[in-house]
């Protein structure tokens, strides 16, 4: 689903832009600060091993890393490396879209709870919260053993660690938003004779959209680390998570894969938060618009 | 996808603000679920085995399905399991075999005691540690009858003997792989706490190569190689075999949980089945180096390891099973009552079990099946 781009990129790329000079120039400004960022990065980079005589050992050469990327795997019959690294960025990144979904219905329906039942938010917050003061690390692999025991499918129990992590700060940013309509609204909607239903879908929910969208970019990122760490304990055959393992354990032998492994856990953090940000406009857009 | 957006832009005409956001709103959440079913729902299913190359016997009984559990990822640690698996030895004895992959938190006795596998391949010392918890877990063969630990130091600092150890800083992998070499110290009378500094060490070789210990722990199929491979030549080591003194635990052996083997009559049969295609494979392996590799890169689904690493590791985990130099006449998986002795006795004065270990704890019944 990634290669298809969507259909108001679609329209965007296809629908003539009169002025297109300024346009862009626009987005040269804008990609301007991205580019340069990793440049400079890059620079800092070598130039560090140059200056504090960092061994390969410890910092691997920009171009051994590349080189890394074009060798074929699994002793020469398979992908190269970057092909194959992004094959278990999207394992993983179908493990993190599912967490995410499912945590993010999680949170939102614990939110609505909450928000309709003051006594029951007194009473289960503390434990929502103590949740996750628990590391994610001694969590996942209960999970797994858990839902192992249970004859559930492997995938189950990874999705269930990413759902852990998200559904926390939807929670938590849902209700905050949920409240957040001014007494004078709310007295507005009292004065219509609305009922707790048109007040909850007309007034609370539009109002707490800024809010949940700025809770769905934290559980974007929470999600693609639970899933990870989830790949761990479930003995996983494919995935970031188990790129990292394999590649940590035979670091000194090979530096670059590493920094590739992690290149490629980063990748699906950034594309999953984009994605989101995308909804947000998708969403929000008019909103702001209509003031 | 594609009807989502329609579907908004036909509401777009005639549906209130609000509720047109809503369902912005709600087609965004189907597009991503629509699209995680699409994509997300079918699990990638493990290589199957390609050997057919022998006819599938006429009306064969429905294989009997098994699962081996390792104790970490697939790399040629294993490779005799793939092999058995690629070569069609399991086939060939009706059974239908899934190796499930290990890594960290699992562990393959809690996976066999709860019936998720049958099979699990584990070190002696966290068996009979997790014997003592009640679950009645039996070793049926001890593949590697050698130890690949060792204990690796810089020739500078001058290390020849386990007595050396004294005033040095040693690096040990704790949480069940630190008994040789504790084992080592009391049989030189050296203090584990007072004589020397032990130093918790992770799972790569960065403190020996950066010389902030000693001396470190090491497998010679794995970790020795790391050391060799980041620039540095078996001259600048010295290199202490657990073997040689006497007190290597035992590694890598098959266990099973007396509950399943005597839950029905023909589950013996099973694991003599296992047995006997499992040792075949590990004798193609001692036979056909170069193809067992290639078995193990190809479970490699992250695409780092390398064919070097994988090659020294089936060279070195050969001379474990069958001997260094190689001897095919080795009685592969046979483990001596003296062993197993040594390994109950080490585990019980240094606290991995509470009290003597029982002799149920491995049994030869399954082996003597396989081999007759």
């Amino acid at each position: 689903m990634a290669e298809k781009p969507l259909p108001s990129l679609q329209t965007a790329a296809t629908s003539p832009v009169p002025a297109a000079p300024s346009y862009v120039s626009a987005a040269l400004r804008r990609a301007l600060p991205v580019v340069g960022a990793v440049v400079a990065l890059l620079i800092l980079w070598e130039a560090s091993k140059l200056a504090f005589g960092i061994s390969d050992q410890r910092l691997p050469h920009l171009g051994a890393i590349v080189e890394a990327m074009l060798t074929r795997t699994q002793g020469g019959s398979g992908n190269i490396l970057l092909v194959q690294t992004l094959l278990n960025a999207w394992a993983t990144f179908r493990v993190a879209l599912g967490g995410f979904l499912a945590g993010g219905l999680m949170g939102f329906a614990l939110a609505a709870i909450f928000m309709g039942l003051p006594i029951l938010e007194r009473g289960l917050m503390p434990y929502v919260i103590g949740s996750q003061m628990v590391p994610i690390l001694a969590i996942a692999p209960m999970v797994v053993v858990g839902f192992g025991r249970m004859g559930a499918p492997p995938w189950v129990a990874k999705v269930m660690v990413a759902a852990y992590l998200t559904f926390f700060p939807v929670t938590i940013g849902m209700l905050r938003g949920l409240r957040a309509p001014s007494p004078m609204s709310l007295d507005l909607m009292r004065s219509y004779a609305a009922s707790p239903a048109q007040v909850f879908w007309r007034l609370r929910m539009p109002t707490s959209l800024p809010y949940l969208f700025t809770s769905l970019k934290v559980a974007a990122s929470a999600s693609v680390i639970g899933a990870i760490v989830a790949e761990l304990p479930a003995g996983a055959r494919e995935g970031i998570g188990v790129m990292i393992l394999t590649s940590a354990q035979f670091y000194n032998s090979r530096p670059p894969a590493l920094y590739i492994a992690i290149l490629g856990a980063a990748l699906v953090g950034v594309v999953f938060y984009g994605m989101v940000a995308l909804a947000e406009r998708l969403v929000v857009r008019d909103r702001a618009a209509e003031g | 996808m594609f009807p989502c957006s329609l579907y908004i832009s036909v509401m777009r005409k005639e549906t209130p603000v609000q509720m047109r956001k809503f369902l912005g709103l709600f087609a965004v959440i189907m597009m991503l679920g629509s699209a995680l079913a699409a994509c997300g729902g079918a699990p990638a299913a493990p290589a199957a085995p390609a050997a057919a190359t022998e006819a599938a016997p006429a009306a064969a009984a429905t294989p009997d399905k098994v699962t081996l559990q390792l104790k970490w990822v697939a790399q040629a640690q294993f490779a005799g399991y793939f092999a058995a698996l690629e070569q069609g030895y399991y086939k060939d004895e009706n059974l239908d075999v899934t190796i499930q992959n290990g890594g960290p938190d699992i562990v393959p006795e809690q996976v066999v005691a709860s019936g998720q596998a049958q099979f699990g391949i584990d070190w002696m010392a966290s068996l009979l540690a997790t014997r003592e918890t009640g679950a009645p877990l039996v070793n049926i063969a001890q593949v590697y009858t050698r130890a690949g630990m060792r204990a690796l130091s810089w020739k500078e600092s001058n290390i020849t003997s386990p007595a050396d150890f004294k005033g040095k800083k040693v690096a040990v992998w704790f949480g069940g792989n630190e008994y040789n070499l504790l084992a080592t110290l009391s049989k030189y009378s050296i203090n584990k706490d007072s004589d020397l500094t032990l130093v918790q060490q992770p799972f790569d070789m960065n403190l020996l190569l950066n010389k902030e210990v000693d001396a470190a722990a090491a497998m010679t199929y794995n970790e020795l190689y790391q050391v060799l491979s980041a620039g540095h030549t078996i001259d600048e080591l010295n290199i202490l075999d657990y073997n040689a003194e006497g007190t290597a635990m035992p590694e890598d052996g098959i266990f099973v949980s007396a509950d399943w083997l005597n839950a029905d009559a023909k589950n013996k049969d099973i694991a003599a089945r296992f047995l006997r295609a499992s040792f075949k494979g590990w004798a193609y392996c001692r036979d056909n180096v170069d193809a067992c590799v290639d078995y193990v890169l190809k479970q490699d689904s992250g695409g780092v390891m390398t064919k070097e690493a994988q090659k020294w590791q089936m060279d070195e985990v050969n001379k474990l099973i069958w001997g260094d130099p190689i001897d095919p006449n080795t009685k592969i998986g046979y483990l001596t009552p003296e062993l197993f002795t040594f390994a109950a006795d080490t585990a019980l004065s240094f606290g991995v079990i509470k009290q003597a270990a029982s002799p149920d704890a491995y049994t030869h019944e399954i082996w003597d099946m396989a081999t007759k």
